[in-house]
């Protein structure tokens, strides 16, 4: 077993697109949301789109933590390393977001600023410990699969007593943008963007469990399948989703069982809870001002707090005008309805924080081809 | 950079530590947010973190249902 080529077999692939066929009721379609970019990512690598029928639409979501990052935040990550002189260590997607004045992390690195691209957040303190004399900012970003190596960073930092070492935090919450969708006009009352079901979050789920969901299948009354990401798994799921939709059920269903329970890593959630707390609100990109979205760091941390540390003001500023990024968060576009998609705007070039990363729905259409027919069998062999 | 694999743990190490072999190359990683990591167990590997353990029996579940899922197309409707 190395739980990678097992779940990606294309004779088991086709049978199961097959049998999705048989089950769809042609009177009616099927939309479901994948929050995560992980599965936007596998279902244009994978061609699924190709191999599943009409009636199954998926709608893709706000699950892509370099996307949903805001202009502002970026800017602040830049005045961090401009104007304050710090060595600011970053994770490799987050350099090439635009940001204001058609700046970036990689344009202000190009024109002097110190800014180091890390693997890990055990990178920065590494860097930390080798430069006393500079103050190291982590430009921490991500959803709850990437919070808990910022918070055993942060733990080590106060137990070594490093003290020119801080995070600059920008750690989102999976379920609150979840409701925020569910909860948007669009969807309750206009009924612009059709939502019958989710493809929830592996990775995201295997901290905070499957229970989080609950709420969501049974208050709004969608099924929530939560999904590992290899193309076995998408297609499992989404026939596990039309069977609860067929049967006029909501609930949620794990097919991610070989690493997520309904309780999650309770080991983690614990060092989380010491760290972080909820930030009062949060902008995203496209979702604008989120209540309760967003994690800070704890009084206890306070030592450790880049916002504290170097009195950073936040400013709002919107996307550039041509890029629908926002709209595509939220499930209303898909990237071909931008008109700047693959000419202007490439990932070589991005306009927008959408064909940054691999997991940026843009970035995904334009890497795979939308109507390309690369099949699983291809990926398998 | 949400992308995490599934990674086998070669070697423990000190300081909650780990040896993993990632595509044929050895790798130190933390497995500092996993409990009772063992040589031999499978882990997610998320920005240099073991972030959970992956279960063999479970896999193997989930392999023999997709199996029967796909095998008579619109038999189980
Ligand atoms: S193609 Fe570029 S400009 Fe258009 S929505 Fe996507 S990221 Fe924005």
């Amino acid at each position: 077993m190395k739980y990678v080529d097992e779940f990606r077999d294309g004779k088991v692939a086709r049978n199961l697109a097959q049998t999705i066929a048989a089950e769809v009721r042609p009177e009616r379609r099927y939309h479901l949301m994948e929050f995560c970019g992980g599965h936007t990512h596998a279902i244009s690598r994978y061609g699924l789109r190709d191999l599943l029928p009409p009636e199954i639409r998926f709608i893709h979501g706000p699950g892509c933590p370099v996307c949903v990052l805001p202009i502002g935040r970026i800017d602040s990550a830049i005045a961090l390393a401009r104007d304050h002189g710090v060595i600011l260590c970053s994770y490799g997607d987050t350099l090439r977001v635009p940001a204001s004045e058609r700046m970036s992390l990689l344009r202000a690195k190009a024109e002097g600023a110190d800014i180091r691209m890390v693997y890990s957040s055990a990178d920065a303190l590494k860097i930390a410990r080798d430069n006393p004399e500079r103050e190291v900012v982590f430009f921490a970003i991500g959803f709850e699969t990437t919070t808990p190596p910022t918070a055993v960073a942060l733990r080590q930092a106060r137990n070594e007593g490093l003290k020119n070492f801080s995070v600059f935090a920008n750690h989102v919450l999976t379920p609150s943008a979840i409701q925020n969708i569910l909860e948007s006009p669009e969807v309750r009352e206009l009924g612009t963007i059709p939502l019958d079901g989710f493809i929830g979050p592996s990775h995201v789920s295997t901290i905070i469990g499957s229970r989080p969901y609950e709420f969501f299948a049974e208050e709004f009354q969608k099924p929530v399948v939560i999904a590992g990401f290899e193309p076995l798994d998408v297609l499992q799921s989404v026939l596990m989703l039309v069977r609860q939709l067929n049967e006029g059920r909501a609930e949620v269903e794990n097919q991610f069982s070989r690493a997520v329970t309904r309780e999650g890593n309770l080991k983690a959630q614990a060092l989380v809870a010491e760290v972080f707390e909820l930030r009062d609100r949060f902008e995203w990109r496209g979702l604008g001002e989120v209540p309760y979205s967003a994690l800070r760091i704890r009084d206890a941390y306070r030592e450790f707090d880049a916002e504290v540390r170097f009195d950073l003001p936040y400013r709002s500023v919107p996307d550039h005008k041509a890029c629908e990024c926002g709209t595509i968060l939220r499930g209303l576009k898909q990237p071909q309805d931008c008109k700047v998609f693959g000419t202007v705007c490439t990932p070589d070039n991005p306009l927008g924080s959408c064909m940054v990363s691999a997991e940026g729905a843009c970035a995904a259409y334009y890497t795979y081809g939308q109507f390309k027919g690369a099949s699983v069998v291809a990926e398998a062999s | 950079m949400c992308l995490a694999i599934p990674v086998k743990v070669v070697e423990l190490l000190e300081a909650e530590q780990a040896l993993v072999d990632v595509g044929g190359v050895r790798k130190e990683v933390d497995v500092s947010l996993v409990d009772g990591v063992a040589a031999g167990d499978y882990v997610i590997l998320h920005v240099g973190f073991a972030i959970n353990r992956l279960d063999e029996a479970e896999a193997q579940r989930t392999l023999s249902m997709l199996r029967e899922m796909g095998v008579e197309p619109g038999a189980a409707a």
